[in-house]
This record gives structure tokens, sequence and C-alpha cells, in this order.
């Protein structure tokens, strides 16, 4: 099984995990597990159409999957799969710094 | 230091760095690059200390609450560096000013709050061919890096998308350790020195990691993205566009009228209705640790990540008010609640904050 990476700001939609275990052969495999396991993240991670939305990305242990082949990815039991959303350290958009 | 020298402290002296945000990362930013002897050193900033900045903006003090951050970060620094020209950009950046304030600088460091400004600086730096010392935070991680720098990424190419407005909380709603913009803002200003002096290897093509509950420092590739619509082969944007358009905010208008039954409701109608003791529910949608701190007598916690699952406790035919901290995620509590054929539902105007502010001072603020 792989490890997923739970970021801080999408906990709330894992119990609160920041670690889970998903069985998978690509990185398509892990995620649908977890969007399966968890589906309030589904719609968070994902858009309408099924795709990852463009503001999180997820990284195969140190590299972006988006250039090892997406949800094609394979993926080993000892591999890592972060997902790094975009955080802006701040006030949410919109709020009174813009 | 032999790396430096007196050819390293002169580059320093020659170069201009511009600080966007007085805040979190703008305070150890400002600090150790006016120490660093930074010969020009630009500040954007337009906001007000206030009590609860000093948490973690360490460059302003009790003494600064109510001044401007400008005055207060630039007097601070001056002191530890009367040889640094400090220049004033006190205003909000924006599509109109951007590139004039950035095209005298050397470096742009992005100190900022906030997802439109994020891709504002970044296409102005990609525009104008300058680095973008990004740093961003939240509660205990933190990530930096070098964008648009020397044929790297910017940082479209890490996030062509922004996240939609109110999934991520801001420092004030969402709550951060205070240490933590003050090593990612020396993470910052270690790079800008660095690339000022053209020594070491910058953060360009690393996205770095940090999480200090676990202390732990991690590194992911970043790579350009040749599909990239700012920086890469076929590029769309050439000029500034409308970025709070782009981040799905909408525009401020003007504050609305008092609409009955819909929309906002002003604290001090809230507490006008629980004094008659009309019939509504006041639900409060923060985090139980919020609670802790303050709350409104007579409403119910239903923080909003639960609030789908405790529908069955409000009754859809009732009279509801939903506030939280200041107005945000309230807004978003309202927002799901109409979806879900609640009619009668408003939001209370500028949260608790608002209420210590207009019908009880002795709700702590925080």
């Amino acid at each position: 099984m792989a490890r997923i990476l739970i970021p801080t700001p999408l906990r709330q939609f894992a119990d609160k995990l920041d670690t889970v275990e998903l069985p998978g052969k690509t990185a398509g495999d892990v995620l649908t597990a977890l969007t399966a396991r968890f589906p309030d993240l589904k719609k968070h991670l994902y858009n309408d159409e099924g795709k990852l939305r463009s503001f999180v990305n997820v990284y195969l242990n140190d590299e972006d999957i988006r250039y090892t082949g997406k949800d094609a990815t394979p993926v080993a039991d000892s591999d890592t799969l972060s997902i790094v959303p975009s955080i802006a350290g701040g006030s949410i958009a919109g709020g009174k710094s813009v | 230091m032999p790396e430096v020298g007196m050819e390293g402290q002169l580059k320093l002296k020659k170069a201009s760095v511009l600080l966007v945000g007085a805040g979190g990362l703008g305070a150890p930013l400002g600090l150790y690059l006016a120490a660093a002897g930074v010969g020009r050193i630009g500040m954007v900033e337009f906001d007000v200390v206030d009590f609860t900045n000093l948490q973690r903006q360490v460059i302003h003090g009790t003494k600064d609450v109510g001044r401007k951050k400008l005055d207060s970060a630039f007097e601070t620094m001056s002191d530890i560096n009367p040889f640094v020209k400090l220049e004033r950009h006190e205003t909000a950046l924006s599509s109109e000013n951007a590139m004039e304030i950035f095209k005298d600088y050397d470096i742009v460091v992005d100190g900022t709050d906030n997802f439109p400004t994020r891709y504002l600086v970044n296409d102005a730096c990609v525009l104008l061919n300058k680095p973008n010392v990004y740093g961003s935070i939240f509660r205990f991680e933190g990530q930096a890096t070098v964008f648009a720098y020397e044929g790297g990424p910017c940082y479209r190419c890490l996030y062509p998308e922004p996240p939609p407005p109110g999934l991520v909380p801001s420092c004030a709603e969402g709550g951060v350790l205070g240490i933590l913009p003050g090593i990612i803002g020396l993470i910052q200003a270690t790079e800008t020195v660095k690339l000022i002096l053209g020594i070491g290897e910058t953060l360009v093509g690393r996205l770095l990691l940090y999480d200090a509950l676990g202390m732990k420092f991690r590194e992911l590739k970043l790579r350009k993205n040749p599909e990239c619509p700012v920086c890469g082969d076929r590029r769309t944007v050439t000029k500034l566009i409308d970025y709070v358009e782009f981040c799905g905010v909408p525009h401020r208008e003007a504050p609305p009228e008092p609409v009955a039954a819909s929309g906002d409701i002003d604290p001090v109608e809230v507490k006008a209705k629980l004094d008659r003791g009309d019939k509504f529910t006041l639900i409060d949608v923060r985090e139980p640790h919020e609670f802790q701190i303050c709350r409104i007598p007579g409403s119910t916690l239903i923080p909003l990540g639960d609030l789908q699952k405790r529908l069955g406790e409000l009754d859809p035919e009732s009279e509801i008010v939903a506030h939280c901290k200041s107005g945000a995620r309230s807004g978003k509590a309202v927002d799901f609640l109409k979806q879900q054929g609640y009619k009668k539902v408003r939001n209370m105007k500028g949260g608790i904050l608002a209420w210590s502010d207009k019908v009880d001072p002795t709700v702590p603020k925080y």
C-alpha cells in the first residue's frame, strides 16, 4: 500500500487524518481509493469533469505527477504521494489586504 | 565572510528589493534585509497595526497599535540600519499600479496574504522579468521558492488556478503559529540575499515545504510548464488582468441597504432580536477552540465543517442567523443552507468581531 499525505486545509474532509495508506498501482488508483473512502474530498480535489483541480498538485515522492504520466504514474508500495494545495498564508481572497 | 567580502556588501548596497506586505512575512524580511544592508527597500502596505497582529508581526509593537504599518515598520528598520533608503508605497497593489511600482526594483518578495495579489505579483514579475521570492504559510506549514528567475517556473506553472474563495481560511480566521511566518520570511530573506550576491543554490525550481509540528523540511521539484499562459511557449497573458475576478471573489460593492429576511443582518439588529425574544436560531459556525475564547449568549455552535451532518438540528421553516468570526465563513454557511432549501437564513455582518465593536466591547477579539 502506498502512503498519501493529506495537507492541512483538506484534513477536515478526511476525518482529520494527515496520512492514509491506500492500495493502488497508479496515482489514479490511489486517488480514486482516497475519494472513495472520503467522498467529501472529491469535490475539493476534482472539478465537475472529473479532472484534478489545478490549485492542487499531486507529487509522487518529489516529482509532480503532471510530468510523470498524471493518473497513469506507476506507484510502488514504498512510494509517498503528496497532495500539495496552494496556500496564500493570509486572508481568503477578498480579505482586506487586496 | 570570504564568500561575501567588500564586493558582496557593495552588491547589497546597490540592490533594491520590494517587499509586498508588511505583515507576518514582511516583518522578518524588513528586519533582516535592513540589517543586511540592502541599499534600497520599498514596502507596499496600506494596513494599520492591530493588536491581533502582534502575535506574529514582530516588526510592530504594542505602542504601534493604530499606526500605519509602513510608519511602524520603517521606524524599526531605520533604527536597525539608518543607511537603508526606505521607499513607501502606501497603497493596495492592483493591476493599475503594479507594473509601475515593480519596475524600479531588482527583486520582488511576495509577503502577501491572499490569492488575487499572489497571482498579480507573479504575473507582473514575469512580465517585467523580475525574480519573485515567494513564501506562504498556513497554520503550522509553510512553502517557499523563487519564481520567475533564469528560466525557472512561475507561480502559475505550479498552480494555474486559485482555490475557490473560502476553501482555505485566512490566518485571521484559521489561525497560524506566530513563529511560522518568522521562519518562512527568513528563508525568503536568505534567498533574496543569495540572489543579490549571486552565491549558493537558490530555490529556483524547488518548492521547500516546512512542517513545523513534525519539524521536517521537504523539497519537491518544480517544473516550468510549457503550457503556462504567462511564462510558457505560447503565452496568452501579456498584461495584468482582473485578479479578484480570476479568483472568483465577488467585487466589493457599497454596503447593502438593510433588507428584511434575506441577505445580511447587522449585529445590532441581532441583539435587538435576542432582547425582544424573537423566535429565531442563532448559529455560530466557528471552531470549538474559538467558541472557548468568546461566544454570543444564546448561540448554538455548529462548526462549518459539521453543518451538513447536523442539518437535522435546524428547522427549514425557522428563521436562522449564522455568524462566525468576521462574516466570511458564515456567508458560506448561509449559501449552503439556502441551497438546501432553507428560506429564512441571514448572515451576521462582520461576525463576532463586529459584535464586539458595536454591541458588547467586553467580548474579546482574537
